[in-house]
């Protein structure tokens, strides 16, 4: 099993979330994170899609993704060639006795407190999503109250776009 | 020209080339009726009895003719009726066009009167489908629907146009038909990959689907089985793919394949796929399809590849054309030991031949068989009767066997019959069953008032023999339900619907009855009896491999 992060550049009409996410659930893709949003231009909405699979599994829903009309562009973003991001937001019990190393991890892990009362902390972080896997298992010692993440938003290094691998 | 957006869509269809589209009226597709009222006499509408009907018949008409077939149908009910006959294209990848009516815009989402969200419903069943939210991008809109309908795997589009929008007027201006996005061989660098494998191989196997035939690539598929001295088999969807007695063909592949042409697959050491998917009736179980066998997968559409099977090459693009850059690549060879392997197949499969006289399914379709012209249409039905169409039938013509086989519609038959008399011009035969006929016999009403002329057989055995069939072999012969015991005269139905028709209790009856069939005027019913145990052999069990093969009854 590998993590993969796909983008796909979609025609930004009505329903086209609604298609995708069909065809994900017909044919039993198990999707991690999937993140939704406007691009430069307004004909255009960007999906990034993140799932954990087996290479053919991958390949094929590539391959499925692409038999739908209003997509126009699917790039895989790779580590190594691309810069990705999540946001977290966790809300803690703001126990007196843990409140020290939760804020020892909380710098380690360049989280802000973003919320602080008498009974709870918010931390923000952002991150990849390894850190931020990793910034959760350490936050489980604690008492967590509740977690939102926004899914990982991902794009390539350098000047190349998703456009450029459009088919016209 | 200034027109309704009801004128805008009959005045599309015909400049799209439609002459003939399948219905059925109602509230909220009553401005496009209007519309084909005025123009009734440029383009044809056959209205059925029920929209699954219309669905049928337009998907006969398509699969016959390669042109998108056309239905229309109004909100609610009769949009959710068409959903059986879309999925059914769908499975089967048949260009159709589905038109509907809907509620006026205003009123979406308020659950009025006959609203339904037909293009939720229909998402996972269409390659795309449209809501028509204006009446200035509608004629481009049913444009575009053609163009995917046609395009790389075809298949069923459908427009979902709001009454409102059916009224709207705008500038309408005429276009020339839209034509298919322009089909690609395969890249040259997989093409020749290929050519080395298919070169390396010593036992190699042609496998075909329908896609061969929605490419045209008969001629080249043939020369390929010429130059590589290699058996030619198919899916059920290639049938009437390569003529029925050529040579080199072997029959239908799985599970109730030809027991020569499966023999020859199980033991090819390279299949060489085109435009056919493997299915689980195709491989029976997975992991033991053609272990040790390279296959080299030639398909429009590059998602096929390694989807159930793996694939040691795909090749994605157009069959024909990619063929045509194969084929010099590819070395003349003859294989004197694998032809001797696939006579000796051949053999086995003449020796568990059915030779029994009387009114066998073979000796029934024999007789069906002498009377086939070189291009009549034959539609079936589901179950047991499909697959001794499929095992005995002598096809000669490509698009002339039209069977659902992706879904397995019963009822499917009696339209698409309809359909494709309609649509080549030709008498057309349609092979059924007792139960698949009573699904959607409604439809001999259209035949009769149309006056298509159809040939219509009922291998009409009393049972739903398919299922009957498992459950003697898998379910201890408990017959749940599979029992019909109707007191359905099925030649005073025909009467009733003003047909004509008649019963056949031996060979020399149904013979002289097909006789008058084959010379009749309009549709013509042929109750015909045969036994409730008939068996369709050869079966692999599902799940099963070919070891696992039961070649004759009891055995």
């Amino acid at each position: 099993m590998q993590r993969y992060t796909v983008a796909v550049l979609v025609r930004n009409q009505f329903g086209v979330l609604n298609r995708v996410t069909s065809m994900f659930r017909r044919r039993r893709f198990n999707i991690d994170s999937l993140t939704v949003s406007e691009t430069e231009s307004a004909d255009y909405s960007r999906i990034t899609v993140q799932f954990a699979g087996e290479e053919v599994t991958k390949q094929q829903l590539v391959n499925q993704l692409y038999k739908l009309p209003d997509i126009c562009s699917i790039r895989e973003l790779e580590g190594a060639s691309s810069i990705s991001f999540e946001l977290l937001l966790i809300k803690l019990r703001n126990d007196p006795a843990a409140r020290d190393s939760i804020r020892a991890a909380a710098d380690a892990f360049k989280a802000e407190t973003v919320d602080y009362t008498r009974e709870s902390i918010v931390l923000r972080v952002t991150a990849d999503s390894v850190r931020i896997d990793s910034f959760l298992d350490l936050m489980r010692d604690y008492d967590i109250l509740e977690i939102c993440r926004t899914g990982v938003v991902s794009l390539e290094r350098g000047a190349e776009t998703i456009r450029s691998g459009m088919q016209v | 020209m200034i027109l309704s957006g009801a004128d805008i869509v009959v005045r599309t269809l015909i400049e799209q080339g439609c002459e003939v589209v399948f219905g059925y009226p109602g509230g909220q597709i009553i401005n496009v009726y209007d519309s084909l009222y005025k123009y009734r006499d440029e383009l044809r509408h056959v209205l059925t009895a029920h929209e699954q009907g219309a669905a049928h018949a337009a998907d006969g008409y398509a699969r016959s003719t390669g042109r998108p077939g056309v239905v229309i149908a109004t909100s609610g009910p009769g949009a959710t009726n068409l959903v059986t006959g879309i999925a059914t294209a769908f499975l089967d990848s048949v260009p159709l066009v589905a038109i509907t009516g809907n509620v006026p815009s205003s009123q979406i989402g308020t659950d009025s009167f006959q609203e339904i969200d037909i293009t939720g419903i229909t998402l996972p069943i269409t390659k795309h489908n449209y809501f028509a939210g204006s009446v200035e991008t509608l004629a481009d809109t049913i444009r575009e629907a053609f163009q995917l309908a046609m395009s790389g795997r075809p298949g069923p589009v459908l427009v979902d146009i709001p009454k409102d929008v059916q009224q709207a007027t705008c500038d309408y201006e005429p276009r020339l038909p839209i034509t298919a996005a322009p089909p690609h061989p395969a890249k040259d660098i997989r093409i020749q990959e290929a050519a080395r494998c298919i070169n390396d191989a010593q036992r190699p196997f042609l496998y075909f689907g329908g896609g061969l035939i929605t490419s045209g690539a008969e001629a080249e598929l043939l020369e390929m089985a010429e130059k590589l001295d290699a058996p030619v088999g198919c899916s059920l969807m290639g049938i009437s793919g390569v003529p029925t007695d050529h040579p080199r063909f072997l029959g239908m592949q799985g599970m109730h394949g030809h027991y020569a042409c499966s023999m020859s697959m199980h033991h090819a050491d390279c299949i060489v796929a085109l435009g056919v998917r493997f299915n689980d009736r195709v491989t029976g179980d997975r992991t033991k399809f053609a272990r040790g066998t390279k296959i080299v997968h030639i398909d429009v559409d590059g998602s096929e590849f390694s989807k159930t099977v793996p694939a040691a090459h795909g090749l994605r693009g157009d069959v024909k054309l990619t063929l045509q850059k194969l084929l010099p690549l590819l070395r003349e060879t003859r294989r004197p030991q694998w032809q001797e392997e696939i006579a000796k197949f051949k053999a086995e499969e003449r020796q568990s031949a059915d030779q029994r006289p009387g009114m066998t399914p073979k000796n029934v379709l024999e007789a069906v068989n002498r009377r086939l012209g070189p291009a009549t249409p034959v539609a079936t039905d589901v179950g047991q009767h499909q697959m001794w169409a499929a095992q005995y039938l002598r096809m000669r013509t490509p698009r002339r066997f039209l069977s659902s086989g992706g879904l397995g519609t019963m009822g499917f038959g009696l339209g698409a019959a309809i359909g494709g008399a309609l649509g080549t011009g030709e008498r057309s035969v349609l092979v059924t069953g007792d139960g698949s006929f009573g699904m959607c016999l409604n439809e001999l009403a259209t035949a009769v008032k149309e006056n298509v002329p159809v040939v219509i057989l009922i291998m009409n055995n009393g049972v739903l023999g398919m299922v009957r069939q498992w459950q003697t072999l898998f379910f201890d012969k408990h017959y749940s339900n599979t029992i019909l015991d109707r007191k359905t005269d099925f030649v005073r139905l025909a009467e009733a619907f003003g047909a004509r028709g008649e019963a056949a209790a031996d060979l020399e009856a149904l013979n002289a009855a097909l006789d008058r069939a084959f010379a009749a005027d309009g549709p013509y019913l042929i109750d015909c009896a045969i036994g409730k145990d008939e068996f369709v052999l050869p079966m692999l069990p599902p799940g099963g491999s070919m070891d696992d093969i039961i070649v004759k009854a009891g055995g």
